[in-house]
């Protein structure tokens, strides 16, 4: 029961330890603005995590959701700047598409890994057609909102909270979130029960695509332009986040505040290495180092459950 | 026409059950045919439920019961034929939205439950109706009291995730779940060997509670393989075989012979052999742990049975002894999972592969493994257990429940393995393979292979040299041959809870 306890802590635990260390590194980081500058960028990753998350959580996995990130960035940064009606429809049909994906993937049985690893490139191509190079303008709302000024508290902090706590909420607490999960640990017994595994899915990957498209646009208020390879790192991340927070690639075993959690410590490691002046050749492995560590660790507590 | 004639036949029935109830609350299948490519599952069965009915569904592996199930909640739409319940006829357009709104549920065998969620949370998966504000609470409080009515002193948490319950509890708690009612009433529950995981205890409990339900007006249709269970609890008992109905009497008018001869194979007499020749040289000995108990030992060529009350001990005992964890164990030991679906077979590869998958050791030559061999290995043994496929390169789930069991069967008997354990492997498994396995446990025993044997099922430990009886946890009985006696098994496993 403790082990199960501490298992769930687990990803607060290399959070506070990776926060923990960063202020020893470097203090002045320990203030508003130390943390506001440092988890900035830390929000479109949460999202992005979020958006993994629902595909995993029906036993899905996501390979284009950073291209796709990219993608939206530059749509915000080109057509809602220029025309934010014609831009919005062209958001919305993004989340259109990104359900149909899922149709096709559940429809056909095909391996979603194939499906969007394929689709990552059509993202990015889309994106460098519309933006051959980076440019154009972040939306001034979009601007104001990602670099606003709370009192007392840092806004990527309450951003973060905010995401994961309604997240968590929706998958974890609502009698639909149930429905989702259970399609992640047993699809037979939800189409059993009269639930259609094929709404299911495409509902998921619609919210994928809903948190993909926000995530796109967090990037593009902070960096206040568009660029087709900004997130490109975001796959990767994100999936690394969903994991940290305690997820599991199949089963529907998802935490929501963990994925966000997770995305946190990832962002927070980023910083940390920097401070640490370790060169940037050396960061996505010393990254993974960090990854591997904590999966360590919780495949640690899990075996001692098991064995009791 | 015969759909008339079955009307006929069953309804004066009803009446002199439940008077004030004259509702058509019956399903009426006519003529349903089901086929999977050439291969007829269902060959056009009329079939009548009545109101507050328990029919007992009886037959063996392959005769149709299982498709004729999976029609019945909407899993498979049938070929031919016509569905009516609740006043409304369907030829298609059948499946498990419709069902479970017409009150039509099911249990299964392999159970249909999301092991990541919770009991509650499970009970929400088939209720549309639990939603919205404080839905939790209501699901936790619909599944409690149902689990209090079924199986009091059941022991299961409604905020417990399913993973984290033993087989058996999670049976009770699907069980309980097939009979909570929200919006619309339930009309029929079908209980595919609803007791195959379950204690003697709580198998009885379920037993009374089908009494109970069908007294409310409920309909129930109960397929087991325990024919004492089946010729106890239901007024009507249909006999099916090759995908047709043989036998559709009243329960009163058949006896296990009876029933046995309706299905079509001879019942055989469970009687032990000959007083067998002196066993051979202790192969495992096993000291009980610091919480008492007694010793296990098992000699080369016995049959030794593991029984008690089920999840009391007996598979740890079995996991000791095949990890030789505190169990002194002198010779190579095969494992035979009870509980197919996650412990037994390999469910994307070929029937072939499972076999020989505890052989691969042998069946190298230079390095590799030698695939003419391997392909001869399985076909022996695909041939010994009788095993029916055309082709051992099919994939396994082509295979019955009872035919995946006998390849599982297989793998451990191919093998080098003088010590076979088993993890009450006839679980869910028809009498006509039961027997085929039993003749081969008392061969292999007689050429001198050890087995050790945890059952759930006490006729079984009629083939069984000596008995240990294990009550939470540590044996608390040894049984000879001849001192085992079911009062004896039941008196070691309730001494305690008597008191």
């Amino acid at each position: 029961m403790n082990r199960r306890l501490l298992r769930q802590a687990l990803p607060f635990l290399s959070l506070a330890i990776v926060l923990a260390a960063t202020f020893y590194v470097q203090p002045r980081t320990m203030s508003y603005f130390g943390l506001n500058l440092m988890l900035q960028y830390a929000v479109p990753i949460a999202l992005a995590t979020v958006a993994q998350m629902f595909v995993i959580t029906v036993n899905d996995l996501d390979l284009s959701i950073g291209p796709f990130v990219g993608l939206v960035s530059c749509i915000g940064a080109t057509l809602l700047f220029e025309n934010p009606s014609l831009g919005i429809l062209a958001l919305l049909s993004l989340v259109v598409l990104y359900g149909a994906v899922g149709a096709l993937i559940h429809s056909r049985n095909l391996p979603s890994i194939v499906v969007t690893l394929g689709l990552s490139f059509v993202w990015a191509g889309i994106a460098v057609m519309i933006l051959p190079s980076p440019g154009g303008k972040s939306p001034e709302w979009l601007k104001a909102l990602m670099t606003f000024q709370m009192p007392v508290i840092p806004f990527p902090i309450i951003a973060a909270v905010m995401i994961g706590l309604v997240v968590q909420l929706a998958l974890m607490h609502s009698s639909y979130g149930v429905i989702a999960r259970g399609a992640g640990g047993n699809p037979k017994a939800l189409s059993r029960a009269g639930w259609s595994m094929m709404n299911t899915k495409i509902a998921m990957y619609m919210l994928a695509g809903v948190f993909g498209v926000l995530s796109g646009l967090a990037l593009l208020g902070l960096t206040t332009s568009g660029d087709a390879h900004v997130a490109d790192r975001y796959t990767l991340y994100s999936i690394a986040g969903v994991i940290l927070g305690g997820g599991e690639f199949i089963g529907g075993r998802v935490s929501p505040l963990g994925a966000v959690v997770g995305a946190l410590t990832l962002a927070l490691a980023g910083s940390f290495l920097i401070f640490l002046k370790i060169s940037p050749d050396w960061q996505i492995g010393a990254q993974g180092a960090i990854l591997i560590i904590v999966l360590a660790l919780r495949a640690l507590v899990t075996y001692g459950e098991q064995k009791r | 026409m015969w759909p008339t004639s079955s009307i006929l036949l069953t309804t004066p029935r009803r009446w002199s059950r439940a008077s004030e109830n004259l509702t058509p609350d019956t399903i009426r299948l006519d003529g349903v045919e089901k086929s999977f490519g050439a291969v007829q599952a269902l060959a056009g069965v009329d079939l009548v439920v009545a109101a507050g009915e328990c029919l007992g569904l009886v037959g063996h592996n392959g005769a149709g019961k299982s498709t004729l199930m999976h029609v019945l909640s909407g899993n498979l739409s049938p070929s031919a034929g016509t569905i009516a319940v609740g006043g409304q006829t369907y030829e298609r357009g059948w499946n498990a939205a419709v069902t479970q709104s017409q009150g039509v549920r099911c249990v299964f065998q392999e159970l249909s439950l999301c092991p990541n969620l919770t009991v509650a949370e499970n009970a929400r998966i088939v209720h549309a109706a639990l939603k919205g504000v404080g839905w939790k609470d209501r699901a936790a409080r619909l599944i409690r009291d149902k689990l209090d009515e079924i199986f009091p002193g059941h022991g299961i948490d409604a905020a417990d995730e399913i993973a984290n319950l033993a087989i058996g509890k999670r049976q009770m708690a699907e069980i309980a779940r097939a009979f909570t009612v929200t919006e619309g009433a339930l009309r029929l529950v079908i209980l595919d060997e609803p007791t195959s995981s379950l204690d003697a205890v709580t198998a009885r409990q379920l037993l009374a509670y089908i009494r109970k339900e069908t007294a409310r007006g409920t309909s129930i249709i109960l397929i087991s393989h325990l024919l004492g269970e089946i010729l106890s609890a239901s007024d009507r008992i249909v006999v099916m075989k090759d995908g047709r109905k043989v036998a559709d009497r009243l329960a009163a008018e058949f006896t296990r012979n009876s029933l046995v001869a309706a299905m079509g194979s001879e019942a055989r007499e469970h009687r032990r052999g000959a007083v067998r020749k002196a066993a051979g040289d202790v192969l495992v000995s096993v000291q009980p742990e610091p919480d008492g108990g007694a010793p296990l030992e098992a000699r080369r060529g016995e049959v030794i049975g593991l029984t008690g009350l089920a999840g009391h001990g007996q598979t740890r005992m079995l996991l000791r002894i095949f990890e030789g964890r505190g169990a002194e164990v002198k010779a190579a030991s095969a494992f035979i999972a009870g509980d197919r679906q996650s412990d037994g077979v390999f469910n994307l590869w070929s029937i072939g592969r499972n076999i020989t998958v505890r052989s691969l050791r042998a069946l190298r030559g230079g390095g590799l493994i030698d695939l003419a061999a391997e392909a001869r290995l399985s076909e022996v043994w695909k041939e010994k257990m009788a095993i029916r496929t055309t082709d051992t390169a099919n994939n396994i789930l082509t295979l019955s429940g009872g035919n995946q069991q006998k390849a599982l069967f297989a793998r451990a008997l191919a093998s080098d393995a003088a010590i076979i354990l088993m993890d009450d492997p006839m679980r869910g498994v028809d009498i006509g393979t039961k027997q085929e396995v039993y003749a081969m446990i008392r061969a292999e025993a007689e050429k001198g292979r050890t087995f050790i044997w945890y059952t759930t099922e006490i006729e079984e430990l009629t083939h069984c040299d000596r008995a240990y009886v294990f009550r939470n946890g540590p044996i608390v009985a040894t049984l000879s041959a001849l001192e085992l006696t079911e009062e004896k098994v039941l008196e070691a496993s309730f001494a305690e809870h008597a008191a």
